[in-house]
C-alpha cells in the first residue's frame, strides 16, 4: 500500500496548532512513519503538490487567499480544516465587528492605503471542508484520533455534545455557580472542558454544537447580569463569525 | 575568490519564495548584477490581524486570552506581557506569588521555543538535511534528548499554565489553578533530571562549524538589577543607558519604509537586534552558572556581534533558564503557596507592559476606561524589531559569499535568517506593500 501524502498549509492565524502537532514529539516520529509528508513549510524544506490530505490551518482575510485555498481544495481529495481560525473563524472575526478601513487606519495609520484586509472567514466559507479538527488550540490527541480515522478511512469522532456534560463528568463546581459566566452549555465538547477544569470560563473556542439552544443561553447570561454588549462580546471571542454574536 | 582563483562577473537572481522552517512567512529576494548587489530584499507576505483594533471594545480581563493568540510559540510572553500592561493601566499590583509563578511559566516557554528552534528547525542546516525528521535515523539519541528537553517545556508549561499553548490559568491579578507543592518538587527534579540532556546537546554544538560573519549593531534587552532580565525590567542597549519601560517610544522608533512589507524600528543606530544575543550581550554577567560554563564551552563571548550565534546563545539561555528555575521553585516552596484575592478596584488609565520573550523585546500598552472596557492598544513585536537588522545583516553577508554556488549562497542567506528564530504571525504591524 502506497503511503497517503499529506500536505500542511496555513493562513492567517498563529501557528499554534501546527505547534500542537510538533508537540507530538515521539507520536509524530510514529505518525511521519504511516504516512508521506510532502508539504509542511513551517517544519521542512521541500514542497510537491501531489497529495491526498491537506491540513490547513487560518481564516481567509485577503483576497488573494481565497484562490490560493481553491487551488489547495483542488488538489486534495480530503480538506481537513486545523483548528478554530480555520474551522470556525476564531479570534481573527473579532476585527469584524469594526470597518476594514478603520482597522486599516488604526494599525497602519497613513500606510494603510497599501493594504487589503477582508472580514476573515472559516476555510468552509469559501470551499467544502470534509472534517475539522476544533479548539484554539487544537487538541494533539484529537489530531491524532483524527489522523488515525482517515487512514483507516472512517469519518473521525467529533463529539456533538456540550462541554457541560464533560465539565460535570469531572466534577467541576460550575462555573455559573462561582458567579462567572460561561460558553460550556453552548459549545461543542471533546476539550475534556479544560478551562473551567482549570478554574476559567469556557471560551467556545470549539465552537457551537450542531443545535445549540442560543435564545435560552443568551437569557441565562442577561439573567447573570451581563449587558447585551458584554453577551455579544462573550460570543465574538471565538464564534464571532456566526450568526449568534451579530 | 574562491581556490585562488579570479571567479567570472555574477548575474544572479535568487527568489526563496516563503522560507522554511521559521513560524509564519518571509521571502528573501537577492539581485546580482556585475558582482554586486543590485537588490536584497526581505519581504514579509504574512496577513496582518488587526489584534490592537480588535481588542477596543473588550473587557480588561479578556485581553490576555486574546492576544496569547497572537502567537502560538510565545503564547504565554504575549499573555505576560498583555497582564502587565492591563494591570499598569488599570492600577493592579500583583503578588510576589504571581510574580514568581509567571517567572517560572515565561521560563519553560523559553525553553519550550529555544528547543525547538534549535533542534528542530536550525540544526537540520547544520547536519545538511532538509527537515528534523531524517535525524530519526541518522542522530537517534542525539534526536531523543532533544525531544525529551522540549517536551519537559511542554510539561511544565502545562503544570503552570494549564496548557502549552494558550494557557489558561494566567488572569489579571493572579492564576486560577496553582500548582501543589509535590507537582512543584516533581518538576525541579524533572529539571534536574534533564541537565545531563542539555549538556550533551552542548557537546554537539561544540562540533558544529557555526559561520564566521560579523556586522556591529546595537543590541536592546531589558535589564534588571542583578537578574538576568526576563519578566520585567528597563530597556538597556549595548551602546549605553536605559530607558524606563513606560518611556519606550523615546527610545524605539518604529518607522515605515516604502520597499519593505514591515514596519521597521531603529533606536541609536540605524537597525538595532533583540533576541537570545541581544540578552546575552547585555546581561552575560548575571547568567546563572551552568549557564556561563555552556557560554564558555560554545565560545560565546559579549559583546558578540554574529547573529548565527544567536542559537548558541539559545542553548545558554536554556541552561540559564533550568537553573534559575530550581531556584524559584525552591523560593515557592519556601513561601508557601496560597489562593490568594484575585479582585480588583478598576481606574482606567494607560499602561504599559514589557517583558523577554524567545525572540526578544515584547512591549504591550493599553489604554482602559474606568468601566474595564479597552479603548485602545500597540504592540510591538520582537521579530519587526528585527526585520531591519535581518536585512542589514543579508546585505553585509552578501559580498562574502558571492564566490560561492547559488545553492550554498541561498543556504547561507536562509540560515542567517533562520538564525534570528523570526516569529513572523506575530507581527501584528506588518505592512503589505506590492513593489518592484
Amino acid at each position: 500500500m502506497t503511503k497517503p501524502k499529506i500536505a500542511i498549509f496555513d493562513f492567517g492565524c498563529c501557528e499554534g496548532c501546527q505547534l500542537q502537532i510538533v508537540n507530538l514529539e515521539e507520536d509524530l516520529l510514529d505518525l511521519v512513519g504511516l504516512v508521506d509528508v510532502v508539504s509542511w513549510r513551517e517544519a521542512m524544506t521541500g514542497h510537491s503538490d501531489q497529495y491526498d490530505i491537506a491540513i490547513v490551518e487560518g481564516s481567509i482575510t485577503r483576497e488573494a487567499e481565497i484562490e490560493r485555498l481553491k487551488g489547495i481544495r483542488e488538489k486534495a481529495k480530503v480538506l481537513v480544516a486545523l483548528g478554530a481560525c480555520a474551522h470556525i473563524g476564531g479570534v481573527n472575526c473579532l476585527k469584524n465587528f469594526f470597518g476594514m478601513d478603520e482597522v486599516l487606519e488604526y494599525v497602519y495609520g497613513e500606510g494603510a492605503k497599501h493594504f487589503d484586509t477582508i472580514p476573515a472567514r472559516p476555510l468552509s466559507a469559501v470551499v467544502a471542508v470534509d472534517y475539522a479538527v476544533p479548539g484554539c488550540p487544537i487538541d494533539r490527541q484529537e489530531f491524532l484520533e483524527v489522523v488515525k480515522a482517515l487512514l483507516l478511512g472512517k469519518k473521525p469522532p467529533i463529539p456533538n455534545y456540550a462541554v457541560c456534560v464533560e465539565c460535570r463528568s469531572k466534577g467541576n463546581v460550575c462555573v455559573f455557580d462561582k458567579g462567572m459566566t460561561c460558553l460550556g452549555p453552548v459549545t461543542r465538547a471533546g476539550c475534556g472542558a479544560i478551562c473551567p477544569t482549570y478554574g476559567n470560563k469556557c471560551e467556545g473556542c470549539r465552537g457551537l454544537v450542531d443545535d445549540p439552544n442560543l435564545d435560552s443561553h443568551k437569557e441565562v447570561l442577561q439573567e447573570r447580569g451581563l449587558t447585551v454588549e458584554q453577551m455579544l462580546n462573550s460570543f465574538r471571542m471565538f464564534v464571532g463569525y456566526s450568526e449568534v454574536a451579530k | 575568490m574562491r581556490d585562488g582563483k579570479i571567479m567570472p562577473i555574477r548575474h544572479m537572481r535568487i527568489g526563496v519564495h516563503y522560507l522554511t522552517r521559521v513560524e509564519g512567512h518571509g521571502n528573501i529576494v537577492v539581485d546580482l548584477k556585475d558582482g554586486g548587489i543590485k537588490e536584497l530584499r526581505w519581504e514579509i507576505p504574512e496577513a496582518p490581524r488587526f489584534f490592537e483594533a480588535m481588542v477596543r471594545g473588550q473587557s480588561y480581563a479578556d485581553a490576555p486570552h486574546i492576544t496569547s493568540r497572537i502567537c502560538g510559540i510565545c503564547s504565554i510572553g504575549h499573555t505576560v506581557a498583555s497582564l502587565q500592561g492591563i494591570e499598569a493601566a488599570i492600577g493592579v499590583q500583583p503578588s510576589e506569588q504571581t510574580v514568581l509563578l509567571r517567572k517560572l511559566i515565561l521560563h519553560a516557554e523559553t525553553v519550550q521555543s529555544h528547543t525547538l528552534h534549535v533542534f528542530y528547525l536550525a540544526v537540520p542546516d547544520f547536519l545538511g538535511v532538509n527537515s528534523v525528521i531524517p535525524l530519526a535515523s541518522t542522530h537517534k539519541e542525539a534526536l531523543l534528548q532533544a525531544v525529551r528537553l522540549h517536551r519537559l517545556a511542554n510539561e511544565w508549561s502545562d503544570l503552570i499554565g494549564g496548557r502549552t499553548t494558550h494557557p489558561i490559568n494566567m488572569v489579571v491579578n493572579g492564576f486560577t489553578r496553582l500548582p501543589t507543592p509535590d507537582e512543584l518538587r516533581a518538576l525541579r527534579q524533572r529539571i534536574m533530571d534533564t541537565i545531563p540532556d542539555l549538556e550533551a546537546w552542548v557537546g554537539i554544538f561544540k562540533t558544529l562549524d557555526i559561520p564566521d560573519f560579523e556586522r556591529e549593531t546595537e543590541y536592546l534587552a531589558l535589564q534588571k538589577g542583578d537578574e538576568y532580565a526576563f519578566y520585567n525590567g528597563a530597556i538597556a542597549s549595548t551602546d549605553g543607558g536605559t530607558t524606563p519601560v513606560p518611556q519606550y517610544r523615546e527610545k524605539i522608533k518604529e518607522f515605515v519604509v516604502p520597499y519593505s512589507t514591515a514596519k521597521h524600528t531603529k533606536a541609536a543606530r540605524e537597525s538595532f537586534m533583540v533576541g537570545a544575543l541581544a540578552r546575552f550581550n547585555n546581561n552575560y554577567e548575571k547568567l546563572s552558572p551552568l549557564a556561563r560554563r555552556a557560554a564558555e564551552e560554545m565560545g560565546l563571548r559579549p559583546v558578540c556581534y554574529n547573529p548565527f550565534m544567536n542559537n548558541v546563545a539559545q542553548l545558554v539561555e536554556v541552561a540559564h533558564c533550568f537553573e534559575d528555575s530550581v531556584r524559584i521553585i525552591n523560593e515557592l516552596l519556601a513561601m508557601g503557596l496560597k489562593e490568594e484575592d484575585r479582585s480588583v478596584t478598576i481606574v482606567g488609565g494607560t499602561g504599559v507592559g514589557a517583558t523577554e520573550v524567545p525572540r526578544g523585546l515584547l512591549i504591550h500598552e493599553y489604554t482602559v476606561d474606568d468601566r474595564g472596557t479597552i479603548s485602545g492598544a500597540n504592540f510591538i513585536i520582537p521579530t519587526n524589531m528585527n526585520h531591519n537588522n535581518i536585512e542589514r545583516d543579508l546585505k553585509a553577508l552578501m559580498p562574502t559569499i558571492v564566490d560561492k554556488s547559488q545553492e550554498e549562497i541561498t543556504l547561507a542567506l536562509e540560515m542567517l535568517v533562520r538564525a534570528y528564530d523570526p516569529c513572523i504571525s506575530c507581527s501584528a504591524h506588518l505592512l503589505n506593500v506590492e513593489f518592484v
